[in-house]
């Protein structure tokens, strides 16, 4: 089998609304839905300031694939479910977590951060909070209502989410 | 359960444009300065391994032809723009999104924050997607997009381009780039496109193609994309628990 040359990225640019922000993408799961858990927050950049022109999107073990873009002040919401714990390749236990990718305008190819749970006992022993080390708490998500979640995204600063290589 | 998951062979170094690029200037505040996390081998989260499947009905034929608007065509060169969508072994992805967004013929985005004096086409939005076929192909009908200025350096303009957002079959694939045409003037002061390695850009540029022309109604132009294909030793079995 030949081997053949990955093609760049390149910048998402501020105008991704023309095809990123189907709004039907953004609430996969019902509200009824026992398992709902809407995920949300802000996106800032350096200076903590809103990025507006921001696309965020989700992926868990098992669906669903939520997108949503950011407002003018730099906030954005999904409605998916809560994440079930998945255990790495070779077997270690993880804690459950959705997986998060930041597109936006100044940002040459996505950064990929993951929203775990506060509170799950089993973030004691996650591989990615481990590695994350003193900086682990910009990993949870903060429970804050019915089976809602925030989780704020600081592209830089001294808040930086921490953004893995995948 | 067991299931045999791929894991992805790490991009070579000078592949993708570094997070941290001064020449263009958004990226000052934009771009992480703490380098990436990295989980080697059997500590890859499996979710990553996966990604959404897009079922047929996700998209339309119309969806694919940007070309027609409420009261009819738009103004333009109309254009053809197909290729395969393969990993980096080599293998067509099939069944796979992607979506594209792009200026119309004057380089003027239909968007709010774009309010330089291009002009508007009515019969032009500029968004489409469709699914890769059996075979990986996908293929788009369009008009030429023009040339766009923007405020990153003195008369700085955008060589012309068309937005693409890629799935793949997996998250770890997910790519979204930008295709530019061949023989543009604009290239020499894009830090955009320049901040990809030298040896990488060419792949961004579209290749002219006659055989994809259609006689009497579009310029064909080919252009493949290729995401991150299977590392060389991959993982057979997914947990134990």
């Amino acid at each position: 089998m030949g081997e053949l040359a990955l093609t760049p990225s390149q910048t998402v640019g501020p105008f991704l609304h023309l095809a990123l922000a189907e709004p039907a993408w953004r609430h996969p799961v019902a509200a009824e839905d026992p398992s709902a858990l809407t995920l949300h927050g802000a996106v800032f950049d350096g200076d903590g300031a809103a990025v507006a022109d921001a696309v965020v999107e989700t992926w868990q073990y098992g669906g669903p694939f939520a997108r949503c873009a950011t407002d003018d002040a730099g906030r954005w919401d999904v409605r998916v479910r809560r994440p079930v714990a998945v255990p790495t390749l070779d077997g270690t236990p993880q804690a459950p977590h959705v997986v998060v990718s930041v597109f936006a305008r100044g940002l040459l190819d996505r950064v990929v951060t993951r929203a775990y749970l506060e509170g799950e006992p089993s973030n004691a022993g996650d591989p990615g909070l481990r590695a994350a080390g003193e900086r682990a708490a910009v990993l949870l998500a903060r429970a804050d209502g019915e089976q809602s979640y925030r989780f704020d995204i600081h592209l830089q600063g001294p808040d930086e989410s921490v953004f893995f290589a995948v | 359960m067991t299931e045999a998951l791929t894991t992805f062979a790490e991009p070579p170094t000078d592949t993708h444009p570094p997070l941290d690029s001064p020449d263009y200037r958004s990226t000052a505040l934009r771009h992480p300065t703490r380098p990436l996390l990295r989980l080697a081998g059997g500590l890859t989260d499996p979710t990553e391994l996966t990604g959404p499947v897009f079922g047929a009905g996700v998209v339309t034929a119309a969806d694919a032809d940007l070309t027609i608007g409420p009261d009819g065509e738009a103004v333009g060169q109309r254009i053809v723009v197909t290729g395969r969508l393969l990993d980096g072994a080599g293998r067509p992805i099939p069944h796979s999104l992607i979506e594209i967004w792009q200026a119309n013929a004057s380089g003027r985005y239909r968007h709010r924050n774009d309010q330089w004096p291009g002009t508007l086409d009515p019969n032009f939005t500029g968004g489409g997607r469709t699914l890769t076929d059996n075979d990986g192909t996908y293929r788009f009908t369009t008009i030429r997009p023009g040339a766009y200025p923007w405020a990153n350096h003195h008369n700085a303009w955008r060589p012309a381009h068309i937005h693409f957002s890629v799935f793949g079959q997996a998250f770890t694939q997910r790519l979204v780039t930008q295709m530019y045409f061949p023989d543009d003037p604009l290239f020499f002061q894009d830090p955009i496109l320049n901040a990809v390695p030298a040896s990488a850009r060419p792949r961004l540029v579209a290749r002219y193609d006659h055989d994809v022309t259609e006689p009497a109604w579009a310029l064909g132009f080919r252009w493949d994309i290729v995401v991150r294909g299977p590392a060389a030793t991959p993982f057979e079995e997914l947990g134990h628990g």
